[in-house]
C-alpha cells in the first residue's frame, strides 16, 4: 500500500511540475468547446439571401419581410431578372436565391399553386442543405399561414418536426464529440507516453528489479490521468449546460456511468499503446494517427456513420468513441436512462476485457 | 563469510544464440565483485538473469539466499540496483527521490526521514536536498543514484557501469562510496569498461562469448597472464573473442 501511495505521488510531481503540458490537458477542452460551439459551427446563421421578384405585391413582400426577419437570413438584394441570378452567385453577394416565378400572387388566388424556386450555392453541401431546409419551413409556415386565411382547407403541407433539437443546435451533436475525444486523448496518449517516458529514461529498469509489482506501477500511473480525466469530463459538461444550453435531460448517473467505463477502455489502450511503443514520439504517432484520426472522422462525430462506405461503417464499430458518442447522444440529448444504452455498455465492456487482457499478456512478456 | 551469490552452469539462451554459456561463480558477502567483459560478451544479460529480470535457460541462480528461478520477488526485495543510464526522476526533488524509492522497498516514514538526513549530511547534500534532480551536475547525480540504491540495506548492489561519462575525479569519490558500502556488509556487483576501476575490486570476473575465461583477484590475475595492468589482461582475454556484433 505503501508503495503505491509513494508512487502516485511522484506520477501526481510529474504531471503537476510539467506545466506547459497541464495547461494544454486542461485549457484542451474549454478550447474545443468554445471553438466548435462559436465559430465551426454548422448552424445556419444570418445567411445571405437575394430574393428574385419579377413584380412586387403584398403577397412576396410579406414572405420577403418574413424570410428577413428570421434569425437565419438577411435579404441582402433584391434581384429582378433571371439573369442576374448568376452575377449574385459570382460575387458571392448570397447563398441563396429565393425566385418567386412571376404572377405569383395572381397564380397562386386564382389556381391556388404558385411556384418559388430555391437556388443555393452547393460549394458546401452541408450548408445548403440546412439553409434551404430553414427557408423551406419559412415558407410553409407562411403558406399554412395563408391557407389559414383563405378558404381552401384541402392543402396539405409536409411538416417536419425536428425531434430532440428542434432547432437544429450543432452543439447537440458535437458536445458528445468532443467528450469522446478529449477523454480518449488524455487517457490512451497520455498514459502511454506517461509509461513510454520510463523506459526511455532508463527509470523503468530500476522499477523492474525494485519489488515494486507491475500491477502497482500500472495503477499509479493510471490514476492522476484518470482524476484528469474527472477534470476535464466536468469542465466540459459545465461548459455546455451553461455557457451552450446543451441540456442533459436523460439520467445523469447512466451518463457518469458509461463514462467511466470508456476512460477505462482508454486508459487501457493506453496501456496497450505503451507495450508496442518503445519510444515517447512513438508512442505519440500511434496515438495521433490510430485515435485521434479515427475519432474526429469515423466515430460520428463530425460526420454521421451512416451516410459512409459499407466498410468504414464496419471498421467505425471497433472505434470505442463511436459507442460512447452515441450513449452520450441517447442520455444527454434523447433523454433516455440507463435501459437505451445497454447495447453500447455491452460493446464497451467487452472492448475493455479484450484490451486489458492483451495489454496485460504484453505487460508480462516485457518484464522477461 | 557466507556466499551471497552462487550461479552453476547458469545458461540464456534467445533462440539459437547463447548469450550466457554456463557460468558458474561465488561471491562472498561485502566483497566488490568486478564483472568484466566486451560489449556483447553476456554482462548484461547475466546481471539481468542474477536481479530476477529475466528467467535463465538452464543451470541455477542464488542471490541473497533465494533461488532467482522461482523467488524472484524475495530476491528483489534484498537487492540494489543502480544502471548505466541515469536511474533518478529528473524533475523530482532530491530528498522526493529518496523517498518514492525508499517507500517502494516499503520503509517506515520515520525510518526515512532519519536516514534522509543522515545521507544529506553525509554526503554534504543540505543544501541540494530542495533541489530537483536534474538540476545537479552528473557526479551528485551518480552519488546520489548509489545512495539511493543501497537506501534500504540491501545485501547485494548490482552496478551496471555506475560510472559512465563520469571524470576521473569523481570516479575516484564514487569509489570512496562503494567501499564504504562494502565495510557496512553490502555486497557489491559492478560492471565496468575502466580497467583502473578493475583493479579496486577484491575480484574480477572477464567474459568473453558468454563464458567466464578469468576469475580472480586483480593482482592474481595480472601475474597469471603476465601483465603489468588489467587493462593488458582484459586486452589479451577479449581479442580472442569470436563473436561480432
Amino acid at each position: 500500500m505503501k508503495q503505491l501511495l509513494s508512487f502516485t505521488r511522484k506520477e501526481f510531481y510529474h504531471i503537476l511540475r510539467d506545466k506547459p503540458t497541464i495547461m494544454i490537458l486542461l485549457l484542451m477542452p474549454v478550447i474545443q468547446i468554445i471553438l466548435f460551439g462559436f465559430a465551426l459551427t454548422t448552424e445556419v446563421k444570418d445567411t445571405c439571401v437575394a430574393v428574385l421578384i419579377p413584380e412586387h405585391d403584398e403577397v412576396t413582400n410579406r414572405l420577403v419581410e418574413r424570410i428577413n426577419a428570421s434569425a437565419y437570413f438577411d435579404v441582402v438584394s433584391i434581384i429582378h431578372s433571371n439573369k442576374e441570378i448568376q452575377q449574385t452567385f459570382r460575387d458571392g453577394n448570397a447563398k441563396l436565391v429565393v425566385s418567386f416565378e412571376a404572377d405569383f400572387a395572381s397564380r397562386l388566388k386564382h389556381e391556388g399553386i404558385a411556384h418559388i424556386q430555391l437556388i443555393a450555392d452547393a460549394t458546401d453541401p452541408n450548408a445548403a442543405n440546412s439553409f434551404t431546409f430553414y427557408m423551406q419551413n419559412i415558407i410553409a409556415a407562411y403558406q399554412q399561414e395563408l391557407a389559414g386565411q383563405q378558404k381552401n382547407p384541402y392543402q396539405i403541407t409536409p411538416e417536419v418536426k425536428m425531434l430532440y433539437n428542434p432547432q437544429m443546435i450543432g452543439a447537440f451533436n458535437f458536445v458528445p464529440g468532443v467528450l469522446g475525444m478529449i477523454l480518449i486523448l488524455i487517457c490512451a496518449m497520455m498514459t502511454s507516453i506517461a509509461i513510454v517516458r520510463e523506459k526511455e529514461m532508463g527509470t523503468m529498469e530500476i522499477l523492474l528489479v525494485s519489488p515494486m509489482k507491475p500491477i502497482y506501477t500500472i495503477l499509479s500511473k493510471i490514476t492522476p490521468y484518470f482524476v484528469l480525466s474527472c477534470i476535464n469530463f466536468t469542465t466540459i459538461i459545465l461548459l455546455s449546460v451553461f455557457v451552450l444550453n446543451v441540456p442533459i435531460t436523460g439520467s445523469f448517473a447512466s451518463l457518469i456511468v458509461v463514462s467511466m467505463l470508456y476512460i477505462f477502455v482508454s486508459l487501457a489502450l493506453g496501456l496497450l499503446i505503451s507495450t508496442i511503443a518503445q519510444s515517447q514520439v512513438v508512442a505519440m504517432i500511434i496515438s495521433g494517427m490510430a485515435l485521434m484520426i479515427p475519432v474526429m472522422l469515423l466515430s460520428g462525430m463530425i460526420f454521421p456513420i451512416e451516410n459512409m462506405p459499407l466498410p468504414l461503417q464496419i471498421f467505425s464499430n471497433i472505434i470505442p468513441a463511436r459507442w460512447y458518442i452515441s450513449a452520450v447522444k441517447l442520455v444527454m440529448i434523447q433523454g433516455l436512462g440507463f435501459s437505451a444504452i445497454l447495447k453500447e455498455m455491452a460493446v464497451l465492456s467487452f472492448m475493455a476485457l479484450v484490451l486489458v487482457a492483451i495489454s496485460m499478456k504484453k505487460f508480462k512478456v516485457r518484464l522477461e | 563469510m557466507s556466499k551471497v551469490i552462487t550461479a552453476s552452469n547458469l545458461t540464456k539462451q534467445f533462440g539459437h544464440f547463447t548469450a550466457v554459456d554456463h557460468i558458474s561463480f561465488e561471491v562472498e558477502q561485502g566483497e566488490i565483485f568486478g564483472f568484466l567483459g566486451a560489449n556483447g560478451a553476456g554482462k548484461t544479460t547475466a546481471m539481468r538473469m542474477l536481479c530476477g529480470l529475466s528467467k535463465p535457460t538452464s543451470g541455477i541462480g542464488k542471490v541473497a539466499g533465494y533461488d532467482i528461478r522461482t523467488q524472484s520477488e524475495l530476491v528483489k526485495k534484498n537487492i540494489g540496483y543502480m544502471s548505466q543510464k541515469f536511474s533518478l526522476y529528473d524533475d523530482l526533488k532530491v530528498w522526493e527521490n529518496i523517498e518514492l524509492y525508499a517507500g517502494i522497498y516499503g520503509m517506515n516514514d520515520k525510518e526515512i526521514k532519519e536516514k534522509t538526513d543522515k545521507l544529506m549530511h553525509e554526503l554534504n547534500f543540505e543544501h541540494e536536498r530542495d533541489l530537483l534532480v536534474g538540476s545537479l551536475p552528473l557526479g551528485f547525480k551518480q552519488k546520489l543514484a548509489f545512495s539511493v540504491a543501497i537506501f534500504h540495506h540491501p545485501k547485494v548492489v548490482f552496478l551496471d557501469e555506475p560510472t559512465g561519462g563520469v571524470d576521473p575525479v569523481t570516479r575516484r569519490m564514487f569509489w570512496e562510496l562503494i567501499y564504504k558500502a562494502a565495510e557496512d556488509g553490502i555486497t557489491i556487483f559492478v560492471t565496468t569498461h575502466y580497467m583502473d576501476e578493475a583493479e579496486y575490486c577484491n575480484r574480477v570476473s572477464i567474459m568473453v562469448d558468454g563464458r567466464i575465461d578469468a576469475l580472480d583477484s586483480p593482482i592474481n590475475l595480472r601475474n597469471q597472464y603476465g601483465a603489468k595492468s588489467m587493462d593488458e589482461v582484459f586486452q589479451k582475454l577479449a581479442r580472442k573473442s569470436q563473436r561480432t556484433e
